[in-house]
């Protein structure tokens, strides 16, 4: 018998509000399904299972927001038998109740339990909405109650919120719900916070160092433009996912900048994930996770990161993105920046910086020429590694980027 | 094919990528990546989404001459069956 509770999915999260279930109880579910679905502050973040098992009981109602580390359900490994559960069970519950705030019933004003927070326009009983949908409801100001659902499993598509809004009798008629305003700024403003926590505190407790190089790029862009002639538009390559082979690369011979700094301890990461930066349109940032980035090809690169960069902005994020980054890269070069200084997202130890890749003089063996150039900054945490170990990444870093054939 | 039709195709593009833009108010020899902040992801995107609508191929070299809608209406223009 376990519990599932509710998960930080962020430095600077305090609560979640859970939108929906995917799961009932007596479902088999393995270690990384996604059994439900929690809104913060950085968007609708998907939730993974841990471990293999089968649910027994849910214990928090969609709609409800509950601080981290609250049970959401009770769940038992496959082969368990189902012990005494109605014990174990108001035991669980009676334990949560004595240690959290008691949570309201499910009948009382939504505005109660959103206060302050951005409006979540989710319904309390189980309705499946369609990101797409999620999005163009917000925008268009439509209260998803309201709105009858006609894909799968009753689920709400695109066409029904346009179908919706089109409706006037349903808006002159119904008083508009507070949950159903298009509050981009609430969000933007809940956005704005969590950065600003994540990033007070990079700035209060991390004593940031930084080095930058310039890398010619030449060779590296000369690799991508033959290997893209070969293939199809939809499988062409960007430079960003070459800059991201190239960083796990590096990072295997300075495995100490992936990784984290917790309780007083340097704790490198076995695993390569990098936290890829996104901007998203409606303002604000989102670094979620590329998983094993050196394990994968190029082209499964790509497609990971297409995926993530589609759901990032659809704000369909799954929880093990939004913890596992064992260090983050950011790419500002699309903004014509040159050199970007980096403030590292607690508590990962390192971030990279990619400026635009531009023409610039590059004097090489007494000659002048002009040549591609990329400027890749590293800020780095001083309590976790020196400048020399530093210097070695970008180095390496350099030194794969000049041979990129054998990423 | 008109020239039309093409720019419908391209609005109907842009619009996927980037939905709160008002495409209507964008300048004919902007250039879009700069009018509509949209980065290179989505660069390569608009241009999928164009091939995939017209049929048309577009080759990595020819990126930079389809950099505003003019230049996009033209180069599409030319090539479409």
């Amino acid at each position: 018998m376990s519990e599932f509770r509710m998960p930080s999915l962020g430095a600077d999260m305090e609560a979640g509000t859970l939108v929906e279930w995917s799961v009932q109880p007596g479902d088999r579910v393995k270690r990384g399904d996604i059994i439900a679905a929690v809104e913060t502050e950085k968007g609708i973040i998907e939730i993974e299972v841990f471990e293999d098992g089968v649910i027994d009981q849910l214990l928090v109602q969609p709609g409800k927001q509950v601080p981290v580390g609250t049970v959401l359900a009770m769940m038992h490994a496959a082969g368990e038998p189902l012990a005494p559960a109605a014990a174990t069970m108001e035991a669980a519950v009676a334990q949560q109740t004595a240690a959290t705030p008691p949570v309201p019933p499910a009948e009382r004003p939504a505005v109660e339990v959103t206060q302050a927070r951005p409006p979540v326009a989710t319904p309390e009983q189980r309705v499946r909405v369609s990101p797409l949908a999620r999005r163009l409801a917000a925008e268009l100001g439509v209260d998803l109650q309201r709105v009858h659902g006609t894909g799968p499993h009753g689920a709400i598509e695109r066409a029904d919120v346009e179908r919706a809004a089109a409706a006037p009798s349903a808006a002159a008629t119904a008083p508009a719900p507070a949950v159903a305003k298009p509050d981009t700024a609430a969000l933007q403003m809940g956005m704005r916070r969590a950065i600003a926590a994540a990033m007070a505190r990079s700035k209060r407790e991390i004593p940031h160092y930084y080095l930058e190089t310039r890398i010619d790029m030449s060779q590296a862009l000369r690799w991508l433009e033959a290997e893209n002639q070969k293939r199809s538009i939809r499988e062409r390559l960007l430079p960003a996912v070459v800059l991201l082979k190239a960083v796990a690369r590096a990072l295997g011979e300075v495995p100490e900048l992936n990784g984290y700094w917790i309780e007083d301890r340097h704790q490198p990461q076995e695993a390569i994930h990098i936290g890829f930066a996104i901007a998203l349109r409606q303002g604000g940032l989102i670094a979620p996770a590329l998983h094993h980035v050196d394990l994968k090809s190029m082209d499964e690169l790509m497609e990971a990161m297409r995926d993530l960069i589609m759901r990032a902005r659809a704000g369909r994020l799954r929880s093990s993105e939004m913890t596992d980054a064992t260090i983050t890269v950011t790419n500002l070069g699309d903004l014509g920046v040159e050199t970007v200084y980096g403030v590292i997202y607690p508590p990962q130890v390192a971030l990279i910086g990619f400026g635009r890749i531009m023409e610039q003089p590059w004097a090489e063996q007494g000659m002048l020429g002009i040549r591609p150039v990329l400027t890749a900054t590293l800020a780095a945490d001083h309590r976790a590694t020196d400048g020399r170990r530093g210097a070695q990444f970008l180095d390496a870093l350099n030194r794969v980027l000049q041979r990129v054939e054998t990423l | 094919m008109t020239e039309t039709q093409i720019q419908e195709t391209i609005f109907h593009v842009l619009g996927q990528i980037a939905p709160e833009a008002d495409l209507s108010a964008l300048p004919a020899d902007a250039d879009i990546r700069e009018a509509l902040s949209i980065d290179s992801f989505d660069h390569l995107n608009v241009l999928i989404g164009l091939h995939e609508a017209l049929g048309v191929e577009i080759p990595e070299s020819d990126y930079g001459q389809l950099t505003t809608l003019t230049q996009m209406i033209g180069y599409l223009a030319a090539r479409v069956t």
